[in-house]
């Protein structure tokens, strides 16, 4: 329980038994009283056994599924076990617990509230075609969803139960989808969107997903994305 | 001038079928990709028959229609290819599946077993 709402932390994970076991004991000792599901989207490693050792409920996925194919399955979770907020964290340690309250106390007013970087708290910073991709999405994305948001593609997001109630219906499994397509469908929908600051923190352990050489590649895809997000009803 | 009024028909309608499947989220990204690119080089082709005439003759190919057509064909073979290649990836996934589930129903019919036995044991 956070602010008597039942809480459910969703962590999706992909060969992070580096870190997981960490992240999963944080977030418990942060937040006594929530429930944490790790969904293993078929890692090679032993990160479904480490998260359950550290006291989260795994899900095993057969295969890999993607971030998003991963987040369908723990907002059904949270649907079907009646959870009031569900609320998304990476893996690898990037995300601080301690600001989960905030995020549960601004969803009295809001459906979806982002953790965001960029925002004001941190130090993290990204140079070059990322960068450039980043600041297209938030201009775009901040006039669809009228408010102002930094940093679109944050895997740090919390959910109400309206909002669990339609990604557990609908959720894309493509690239990017899961952030900038879900935060245009949800927008479109009248759902409120809201930003929190947070500072990033480092990872933990394992390799980035990105490297410098992906960049220009990412700007293309993040605009393609983008454009099909907001032609598709 | 009538058959360039039918072949850019046929462009606009098939691009208009695909932003419409797009919309509606009847086809996923790649495939979305994939079509609106084919069709960002056939409409052009459609109106204009003649615009690759330069570059076939360049290949030794009498006319550009005849080079179009080639590289058409070429290009849905491909794409059979691909489509083999993504069937290949989703048998393989549902063999997966359905050897989880398998072992799924194994598990829960030992655990059946194990309790009833114990029950009679009991009883
Ligand atoms: N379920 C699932 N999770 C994934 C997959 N790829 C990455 N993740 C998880 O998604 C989270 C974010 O991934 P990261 O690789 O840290 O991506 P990022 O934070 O945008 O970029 P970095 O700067 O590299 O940290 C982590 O918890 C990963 O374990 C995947 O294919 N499936
Ligand atoms: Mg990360």
């Amino acid at each position: 329980m956070v602010n008597g709402k039942r809480v459910l932390i969703i962590i999706p994970a992909l060969n992070e038994s580096g870190s997981i076991a960490d992240v999963v004991g944080e977030v418990r000792g942060e937040l006594p009283g929530v429930e944490v599901l790790v969904v293993d989207d078929g890692s090679t490693d032993r990160t479904a056994a480490v998260a359950a050792a550290a006291g989260a409920r795994v899900a095993k996925l057969p295969y890999n599924l993607g971030v998003g194919g991963a987040m369908r399955l723990g907002y059904r979770y949270a649907r079907d076990n009646g959870y009031d907020v569900a609320i998304q964290i990476d893996a690898d340690g990037q995300h601080d617990p301690r600001y989960v309250p905030k995020l549960v106390d601004l969803l009295d007013d809001n459906d979806l509230v982002i953790g965001a970087r960029f925002a004001g708290e941190g130090d993290y910073s990204v140079r070059g075609p990322r960068r450039w991709a980043m600041v297209m999405l938030s201009a775009v994305l901040s006039k669809v969803a009228r408010t102002k948001l930094t940093d679109t593609t944050s895997g740090f997001r919390a959910a109400n139960r309206r909002v669990i109630e339609m990604f557990a219906g609908w959720y894309p499994a493509e690239y990017l989808g899961d952030t900038v397509e879900t935060l245009v469908h949800t927008a479109r929908r009248g759902y409120k969107i809201r930003q929190v600051p947070v500072a990033m923190r480092k990872r933990m352990a394992g390799t980035p997903s990105h490297s410098p050489a992906k960049a220009m590649i990412y700007l293309g895809r993040a605009f393609a994305v983008l454009t099909l997000a907001l032609i598709r009803r | 001038m009538k058959l360039t009024l039918i072949t850019g028909l046929t462009g606009l309608l098939l691009l208009a079928t695909i932003v419409e499947l797009l919309r509606r989220r009847q086809l996923r990204e790649k495939y979305a990709m994939l079509w609106l690119g084919v069709l960002l080089i056939v409409i052009p082709l459609s109106l204009f028959p003649r615009l690759l005439d330069n570059v076939a003759g360049f290949f030794g190919v009498v006319s550009g229609v005849s080079l179009v057509l080639f590289l058409g064909i070429v290009f849905l073979l491909l794409v059979c290819i691909h489509l083999s290649w993504e069937v290949s990836a989703l048998e393989e996934e549902t063999r997966t599946l359905a050897e989880d589930f398998a072992l799924l129903r194994a598990q829960i019919d030992a655990e059946r077993a194990a309790r009833d036995e114990l029950v009679s044991s009991d009883g």
